[in-house]
């Protein structure tokens, strides 16, 4: 009997089978996987590139919470109509620091990786709050309720040293001056210096025009920094990736 | 009554028997046992044709030397050739001009909906009719000028932004803070008489002055409104905010401050529209009624 009418023993027992699919998986998964973390080609370095402020931050959270990637990916792909319509293609560096990331496969509404700047803060107000004001035709959810939703910064020094332990480059200074950061992010006639220094590109200002800091803050300071960060007219990307 | 299959040349059996149920050992088909090994032979051309193998450094790039990345750097170039310079030409063209120019008109008309309908239609509608604090670019209302060279510096830098240092900007001054609630309501009642709709006639007379003194700056002795300051015609009834009591005492009282992005890739690296875009879509902009 040669090896390969060996195969009976496999098939009749089932745990043994369970046992080296497993291992077949594995050798598979780590050939296709373990490479990506040790190829210096995986993310190119691209200048521009930071972790995100702490709002920005809050705001991403609060884009996971309310399942805006169920609609939305954020991810332009090199082909061309994608490119026409919203800009660059997206670059592996540039969701370096997301943890998880937001690609998405589904888009029911449009791409937002370079969504930020494209709009007005007033405009992101409106269309959240709702959508069918500015875009009649939208089938986008209702979400006016982040304007009275309150946000104090207690969480977000956890938050990340959370995302410190997987990997993105949080300093102890930048988690010391979390809450400070947070709040003076809204504050166009507070000190924002340090903010700068640490985030450079941040966008300082009252981003829903309410006194108090909100949710919607937070998730516009989030939605106007995407895709902004890498200066296209400097940077251009090796072809051969 | 069902045919017995008719027994074949004697296969044997994998020697599995249930209730007398025999598993033949029938060979697999030939057809498929051949694209069985083809798919083998392609798998491993494949990976050598195209990127595939992780090495040290970094994964081979195949023989065909592949990249996504050069695919659409070819696409993009060759719609380009395609369109024979006439985006090369629309980049630099004197844009009053294109307008009699027949062929490149109407190429840039037709680029122009298309880069309107996936840029502004969110916030002017997608028919362009506008909304509350997005204008209607249909009519020969202008907030900041209608030919086309108006309209393409509106485009490229935008209003009221941080992005381009150029954007049009004039701010107008919150009046909650200047004028008394009362002399808020008087000028208000100018304005609603002098756009022609119902106002305490007392009210407005008051108001005459206040609107002289402090909105004629801008706005014109009579409410004809400013393209140098941005400032909407006020004696007419089209209406940005809304031209009803509440609309116009929220616009004296708090100011409004409409912002409009950059759309030129000069001041928007990732995501904005080239000289030639932006001159297509002005060029749309401007034929759709009101263009001067
Ligand atoms: C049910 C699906 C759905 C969900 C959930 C959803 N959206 Fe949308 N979104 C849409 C659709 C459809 C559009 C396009 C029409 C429009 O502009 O409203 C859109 C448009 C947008 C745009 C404008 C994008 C552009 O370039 O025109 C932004 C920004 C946006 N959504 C943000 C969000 C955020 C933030 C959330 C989560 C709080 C969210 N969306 C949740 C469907 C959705
Ligand atoms: C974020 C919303 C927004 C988007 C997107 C937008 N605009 Fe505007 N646009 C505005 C606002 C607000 C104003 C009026 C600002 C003011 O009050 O002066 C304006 C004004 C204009 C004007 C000046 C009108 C006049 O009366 O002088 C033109 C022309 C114009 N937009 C064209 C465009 C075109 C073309 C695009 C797409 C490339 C576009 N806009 C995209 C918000 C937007
Ligand atoms: C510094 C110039 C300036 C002065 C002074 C000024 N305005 Fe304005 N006004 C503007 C500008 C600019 C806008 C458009 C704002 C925008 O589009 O965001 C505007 C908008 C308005 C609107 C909204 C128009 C619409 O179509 O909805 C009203 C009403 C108005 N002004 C009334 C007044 C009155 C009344 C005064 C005097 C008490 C006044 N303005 C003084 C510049 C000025």
């Amino acid at each position: 009997m040669g090896i390969l009418d060996r195969h009976k023993v496999l098939e009749k027992n089932a745990t043994l089978l369970l046992v080296c699919s497993l291992a077949v998986v594995t050798v598979g998964g780590i050939v296709e996987i373990a490479p990506l973390f040790y190829l210096e080609n995986t993310i190119e370095e691209v200048e521009g590139v930071r972790p995100y402020s702490p709002l920005e931050l809050a705001g991403r959270d609060i884009y996971l919470r309310e399942g805006c990637y169920v609609c939305h990916s954020q991810m332009i792909r090199p082909m061309r109509d994608e490119v026409e319509r919203y800009g660059h293609y997206s670059l592996a560096a540039e969701s370096m620091y997301d943890h998880p990331f937001q690609w998405g496969s589904k888009r029911t509404g449009p791409d937002l990786a370079r969504v930020g700047g494209r709009y007005s803060d007033e405009w992101h107000v409106d269309h959240l709050a709702d959508p069918q004001s500015v875009v009649p035709e939208s089938v986008m959810p209702k979400y006016a309720f982040l304007l009275d939703a309150v946000i104090e910064p207690g969480h977000i020094a956890d938050l990340m040293s959370v995302n410190a332990m997987v990997g993105v480059p949080y300093t102890e200074e930048m988690i010391a001056s979390a809450e400070a950061d947070f709040t003076v992010q809204v504050d166009p006639f507070g000190d924002s210096d340090g903010l700068l220094e640490r985030y450079p590109g941040a966008q300082v200002r009252n981003f829903d025009g309410q006194p108090q800091l909100t949710e919607m803050d937070a998730l516009i300071a989030y939605m106007q920094m995407l895709g902004t960060l890498v200066d296209f007219s400097t940077f251009t990307p090796d072809a051969s990736r | 009554m069902a045919k017995q299959p008719e027994k074949k040349k004697d296969v044997g059996t994998t020697g599995h028997q249930w209730d007398g149920i025999e598993e033949l050992n029938n060979p697999l088909p030939r057809w498929w046992v051949w694209i069985f090994y083809a798919t083998i032979v392609w798998g491993i051309w494949y990976t050598i044709a195209y990127p595939a193998w992780p090495m040290l450094q970094s994964a081979t790039s195949g023989y065909l030397g592949y990249s996504t990345r050069a695919e659409v750097a070819a696409d993009i170039a060759a719609v380009e050739q395609a369109n024979a310079g006439l985006m090369d030409e629309l980049a630099v063209a004197d844009l009053a001009t294109v307008p009699s120019n027949t062929a490149l008109h109407s190429f840039a008309v037709n680029g122009g909906a298309a880069i309107f309908r996936a840029n502004c239609s969110q916030c002017h509608g997608s028919g362009a009719a506008g909304g509350k604090g997005y204008p209607n670019l249909l009519d020969d209302d202008w907030l900041w000028g209608g030919s086309v060279e108006e309209i393409a510096y509106t485009v490229a830098n935008g209003i009221r932004n941080e992005q381009s240092p150029d954007a049009r900007w004039t701010e107008m001054p919150a009046f909650g803070d200047i004028l008394s609630k009362e002399e808020i309501g008087q000028v208000v009642a100018h304005v609603r008489a002098i756009s022609g709709q119902d106002a305490d006639a007392a009210l407005a007379t008051a108001g005459e002055t206040l609107f002289l003194d402090n909105c004629a700056s801008c706005h014109g002795d009579a409410g004809e409104g400013s393209r140098d300051m941005g400032a909407p015609r006020l004696n007419d009834a089209i209406w940005l905010y809304g031209g009803d009591e509440a609309a116009l005492t929220e616009s004296v009282t708090m100011a409004r401050f409409g912002v409009m992005p950059a759309w030129s890739d000069e001041h928007r690296s990732a995501g904005g529209l080239s000289a030639a875009e932006v001159a297509a879509v002005s060029l749309y902009v401007h034929q759709l009624g009101g263009g001067e």
